[in-house]
């Protein structure tokens, strides 16, 4: 499956990422899903890491909430969730896979390890089993 | 009564709790499940106890997190 996301909302999510560095940040992605197996985000959400932490992430359920009414008045299905690793290459560590319950869901993970040259992969999890999606950045 | 869940109205029999809708629909993990009650999040020990009223709006979010370690 290719998951498509616009370069806009790529830079939205770096800029929100370096802003919170040392921590990691965090947020949801929402679009639509064509009936050829195509996944396109339409909005990215940033919110707060209530872990405040460069090691672990936690969405606020608060923000998580309100971001959700955002996608069902936009008619935008929720389609995952997307945070940076600030020291970490761009994969699901351990920790990633267990807290991933949702097998629909896309998993976008920002390295900035390099910080020239941040990397965003998507990644589908099922039963532990981690399947990298093919990520394009589009104009 | 009728009850908003994740933005669906519906109908459901009067004295329904928390626990039992979670069961009704077949939350899948319901462990790690947050529920909000018109905006306000459930307490999960009184999940077996909060009965729900006429005309509420139930959202459910998953618990979403991890680490890079």
């Amino acid at each position: 499956m290719g998951v498509w996301i616009k370069k806009a909302d790529y830079e939205k999510i770096l800029a929100h990422a370096i802003k919170e560095l040392p921590n990691e940040a965090c947020g949801l992605i929402a679009g639509r899903d064509s009936e050829d197996g195509e996944r396109y985000i339409e909005k990215v959400y940033l919110l707060t890491n209530l872990d405040q932490s460069n090691e672990h992430f936690s969405l606020d359920p608060k923000e998580q909430l309100s971001s959700v009414k955002d996608m069902r008045a936009n008619e935008l299905k929720p389609l995952g969730n997307w945070h940076s690793h600030p020291e970490s290459p761009s994969r699901p560590s351990q920790e990633d896979i267990r807290l991933s319950y949702d097998s629909t869901a896309s998993y976008l993970i920002l390295s900035l390890m390099d910080n020239d040259n941040p990397v965003l992969n998507s990644f589908h999890v099922e039963k532990g089993v981690v399947t990298k999606e093919d990520l394009k950045i589009i104009e | 009564m009728k009850l908003t869940v994740a933005g669906n109205k519906k109908e459901y029999e009067e004295g329904l709790t928390i626990s039992k809708l979670i069961e009704l629909e077949k939350v899948e993990t319901p462990e790690y499940v947050t529920v909000s009650v018109n905006e306000e999040f459930a307490n999960r020990d009184d999940f077996d106890s909060t009965v729900l009223k006429d005309g509420d709006e139930i959202e459910f979010l998953y618990f979403m997190g991890g680490g890079s370690r």
